[in-house]
């Protein structure tokens, strides 16, 4: 894992005592609110419902023991004893009192950790694949990249007053497990006659008007990328629409001048940028990438697994996936228990899930976007082991991608722009489904929820998705089908009229039975989906 | 640069309208949607642009502080609007070395907000050296 040196310490403490000072300031009148919001913001934190939410970067998706257990401890002392993680591998408190936020910044700081640039409209986390460093398919671990624009992107002069919000992911697998191409930016880290670079897409996205990222550019080496990434912002920064906030995402810049009048302008754009000499050097990649190299793993472990006990099995075979090295495998903790809410941990969890990952994963845990924890590199002799104690913790679902996999954002029982609950219906679905036999036999289904037109909940790339909205002052869910946030990336199309919260799970129901009945072998719902079309599926639904 | 924290001039400004059509100006305005490289073929005549903020959070002018920066311009680079303290450090280097806020700025504030960054990631329009070179050298 990366670590600070004096330079980032001291870029993350700086923030801190600027926070604290404008947090003073805010108290003692000197700021107004509306001056204070965009500040505050930068520091991540919201003003939502009922009380302030504070949004912790996790810098793709990657932490270790010690700062698990700091989240934990600021669940426990600042907040109501849980956490919420969330679609872009953050973490969000969501009972947080002002005062306190300079001391919970400066407990963050203390582990390297920091809220900076988690919302506003600037250079966001950066993400990346959850199983970055480990998966048996990529061609490098993307995260020395992810790195390399985490520090490019902290604290931009430039670009800390865009449009909207900026979006970066970066993957280097065959599998898009991050949502690549629904990003602002989205970085495929490619090999080119024996050298790795960037392939860059622009301009995907959700939201009210969901896009997939057209490829930019090809193949950017790394001693171009902050130059060409410069240029792409510079373009955007500048013809980015700012009269009116729901068309001013770089998707909307892109869609109506055209992939390739974007593509010509950065061009244009980077041949000036390229000759000032912003990109560091080699070595400086050379140095962050020798924080991720492959921890000493156990070069004699046995790849034998015993799944003689019928439950460790179907855990094992539901949320394990394969390790690039011998011996070991990923584990996915599910935090999507039957009665729970999609992506809440308790201080207890998270104190457990960091013990874990101290003893059997090399210190190393990852969030997922789709709200579930990593232990990216454990022995296959101690899964039995870390099952055991993930089911004495309530933490051993076995349900990764199934259809009680849910996404779900915090919906209006906390966010003030939400129209519709999210998690009752998230908890009524699993409900529906609770049976592991039945959610089984339905196999991979991505079912994710928004609570309102913004996505947060990924509802566009949902096998199924679901949209809350208010229709006179009903809470009302309009259903969509053959969304996908992977490399077969598609958007949903909505099925027609929408329904009440329990209307909206029979439907769904009605719609699960239809593939049953339709699918071909080794189908899942949206391959039936794409082949037979919408027609079967909105008869079944309201015919 | 506190000492231009409120700063003031007596050379009339033009907007870039006039600048550009007949003007032997040596001043001139960039309003947020106008493109600061046509001036690019006069920086040598101009003694001070000043970049319009009309809202603080519109952010196209820290982009044409640094275009015309990153072409050479040395004259005075002015930032004039709705300019904030928390904005000063991110303008500064962007090149500006000049403000005009709407609301005068508290100049004990404005340095305590120029002190923050020991050090800076990005190489931007400012001397400053990126931290990556300090630890490469």
């Amino acid at each position: 894992m990366y670590q600070y040196d004096q330079y980032d310490q001291a870029m993350v403490d700086a923030r801190v005592a600027e926070f604290a000072d404008q947090v003073k300031r805010r108290l003692s009148g000197d700021m107004t609110e509306d001056q204070f919001k965009p500040l505050r913001l930068m520091n991540g934190l919201y003003l939502q419902l009922h009380a302030y939410m504070l949004r912790v970067a996790i810098p793709y998706g990657t932490l270790s023991s010690k700062q698990m257990h700091m989240l934990a401890h600021i669940a426990r002392k600042y907040d109501r004893d849980y956490g919420h993680f969330t679609t872009r591998q953050n973490l969000q408190f969501n009972w947080i009192k002002l005062d306190d936020t300079p001391e919970i910044l400066t407990d963050l700081a203390s582990v390297e950790m920091h809220a900076i640039q988690t919302s506003g409209n600037c250079i966001r986390n950066i993400s990346s694949d959850q199983f970055a460093g480990a998966a048996a398919d990529e061609i490098t671990d993307p995260r020395p990249w992810a790195e390399l624009l985490r520090q490019w992107s902290s604290f931009h002069p430039e670009f800390s007053y865009l449009p909207r919000k900026f979006k970066i992911c970066v993957i280097a697998a065959q599998e898009d497990r991050a949502a690549m191409r629904l990003h602002d930016i989205g970085i495929q880290i490619i090999e080119k006659d024996g050298v790795h670079g960037a392939a860059v897409y622009a301009g995907g996205g959700m939201g009210r008007t969901p896009m997939i990222a057209p490829l930019i550019k090809e193949f950017v080496p790394l001693e171009d990328l902050l130059s060409y990434l410069e240029a792409c912002l510079r373009v955007y920064n500048r013809y980015g629409r700012r009269d009116n906030m729901y068309k001013a995402r770089i998707k909307i810049l892109i869609h109506e001048i055209g992939a390739d009048s974007y593509r010509a302008q950065v061009e244009e754009e980077f041949a000036q940028v390229k000759a000032l000499g912003i990109d560091p050097p080699r070595a400086e990649f050379d140095r962050i990438a020798a924080f991720f190299a492959m921890p000493d793993l156990d070069a004699n472990a046995s790849d034998d697994l015993d799944l003689s006990h019928k439950d460790f099995a179907l855990w094992v075979g539901q949320n394990v996936a394969k390790h690039k090295a011998a011996g070991h495998a990923i584990v996915t903790i599910s935090l999507k228990p039957i009665e729970g809410i999609p992506g809440d941990a308790t201080s207890a969890q998270m104190d457990l899930m960091a013990d874990l990952a101290l003893q059997y994963s090399h210190d190393e845990l990852r969030i997922t976007h789709a709200q579930n924890v990593v232990l990216p590199h454990v022995r296959k002799a101690d899964l039995f082991a870390v099952w055991e104690k993930l089911v004495a913790a309530g933490l051993a679902t076995p349900n990764l991608d199934l259809i009680t996999d849910m996404i779900a954002c915090p919906g209006l029982d906390y966010c003030s722009l939400a129209n519709a609950r999210s998690i009752p219906v998230a908890q009524k679905i699993a409900d529906r489904f609770a049976d592991l036999d039945r959610q089984r036999d339905l196999g991979e289904l991505k079912l994710k929820i928004s609570g309102c037109i913004n996505a947060c909940g990924h509802h566009h790339a949902g096998h199924i998705g679901i949209l809350g909205v208010d229709k006179k002052g009903k809470e009302n869910y309009q259903l969509s089908f053959g969304g996908s946030g992977a490399q077969d990336v598609s958007i949903a199309n909505i099925t027609g009229p929408g329904f009440d919260e329990d209307g909206v799970v029979d439907a769904i129901e009605r719609a699960t039975d239809k593939y049953l009945a339709e699918r071909r072998d080794g189908e899942r719902f949206i391959d039936t989906y794409r082949r037979i079309g919408m027609a079967p599926f909105k008869e079944a639904i309201y015919g | 640069m506190v000492d231009q924290l409120n700063h003031t001039t007596d050379t009339p400004i033009v907007s870039m309208d006039e600048f550009l059509s007949e003007s032997n100006a040596i001043a001139v305005r960039i309003e947020p949607g106008e493109d600061a490289r046509l001036l690019l073929p006069h920086l040598d005549r101009l003694t001070l642009v000043e970049v319009a903020f009309p809202k603080f959070r519109d952010g196209r002018g820290f982009s044409s502080a640094r275009i015309l920066r990153e072409a050479g311009f040395t004259g005075t680079l002015r930032a004039q609007g709705d300019v904030l303290i928390d904005q000063l450090s991110h303008m500064k280097r962007c090149g500006f070395d000049a403000f005009a806020p709407d609301v005068p700025l508290n100049p004990d504030h404005a340095a305590t907000a120029l002190a923050t960054w020991p050090e800076y990631y990005q190489t931007a329009a400012d001397k400053a050296v990126p931290i990556w070179k300090l630890r490469h050298g």
